[in-house]
């Protein structure tokens, strides 16, 4: 299976470089779409790994919803590009520092990695043989069953989150004229009409 | 659990996943350290870091052969659009009050 390896050193290295260049473009729309090729790439990755049901969720829901997302922000904010990268150079050799240490202290952490022979013990949820049952299946049984509290939870988590963001964005500006139906079917010919009767050389007051 | 070969020159194992997760990691810290004008490149840079959080989490579930680590991703994303959803709505109500999004400016929240 030397092809899934290839396939993990493409993923990754499109990944890394794709992760690169959204902290490192200089106009944020070109940054999103970065952004979305690093998703498409780590999704990939996770079909790799045998998660394809989490994979296609990454899909959807970070291509298909947040980035979007960002890209409608983006591009509904006028952001001047040049001023963006003031002290950029300013920041460099201190993000840096902090980058290279935390990938360091990482990587002694992962290469002193060894897997417990307890941990098989551990298991909360041992996947079930891959020949009985797809990931989505196995995924759906324990979701809805052990851990469905988690997921209304995370239902909660979102209906907040929308309620959240109406609120804060939604506006209503004085000043602007609307059409409001129900003021015009409303409208009695009585309240904005009045015959008056004219003396004759005079005019009306 | 999953198709990669785990012996020869070839070979992929937990150590090589993690090593991406930490790579795409740091990379997001490293973007919110130097995109100090723009506080849409900083939520990127977020995001970028659940991924690796997520990265790391799928494959010890695939090494573990654990599903729970699949589900906490699914629950991770969920937190993650939350987040990204609430985070621009606070952005473009800023934006309309300042007319800009740097993160000097955003220190008279302090009142």
């Amino acid at each position: 299976m030397i092809i899934a390896s290839l396939a993990f050193y493409l993923f990754s290295i499109i990944g890394v470089i794709a992760a690169l260049n959204v902290i490192f473009q200089r106009n944020p729309v070109h940054c999103v779409l970065w952004l979305i090729l690093t998703f498409f790439n780590a999704a990939g990755l996770f079909v790799l790994l045998g998660a394809e049901f989490v994979a296609m969720i990454l899909v959807v829901v970070y291509v298909g919803a947040v980035a979007v997302l960002f890209l409608f922000v983006v591009m509904m904010l006028d952001i001047n590009v040049t001023i963006m990268r003031e002290g950029f150079m300013k920041y460099l050799p201190m993000g840096a520092l902090i980058g290279i240490i935390l990938l360091v202290e990482l990587a002694f952490v992962f290469g002193g990695w060894t897997m417990s022979p307890a941990a098989e013990g551990l298991r909360l949820a041992p996947a079930p043989d891959m020949a009985d049952v797809n990931n989505t299946q196995a995924l759906g049984n324990i979701l809805y069953t052990n851990y469905v509290y988690l997921f209304q939870a995370s239902g909660l988590v979102l209906l907040v989150a929308m309620v959240g963001a109406i609120v804060l964005t939604l506006r209503r500006r004085p000043g602007v004229r609307k059409q409001k139906i129900s003021e015009q079917v409303a409208r009695r010919a009585e309240d904005t009409l009045s015959v008056v009767q004219v003396e004759v050389g005079k005019g009306l007051q | 659990m999953n198709a990669l070969p785990t012996e020869g020159a070839f070979a992929i194992g937990l150590s090589h996943f993690l090593t991406v997760g930490a790579i795409l990691f740091t990379i997001g810290i490293f973007g919110i350290f130097l995109n100090r004008k723009n506080l849409i490149i900083i939520m990127m840079s977020i995001e970028l870091m659940l991924l690796a959080v997520n990265v790391n989490l799928v494959a010890f579930s695939s090494y573990l052969n654990d599903l729970v680590g699949q589900v906490f991703t699914m629950l991770v994303l969920t937190v993650a659009a939350a987040e990204a959803a609430i985070g621009l709505a606070i952005v473009v109500v800023f934006y309309r009050n300042r007319r800009s999004i740097e993160v000097e400016d955003i220190n008279q929240l302090k009142g």
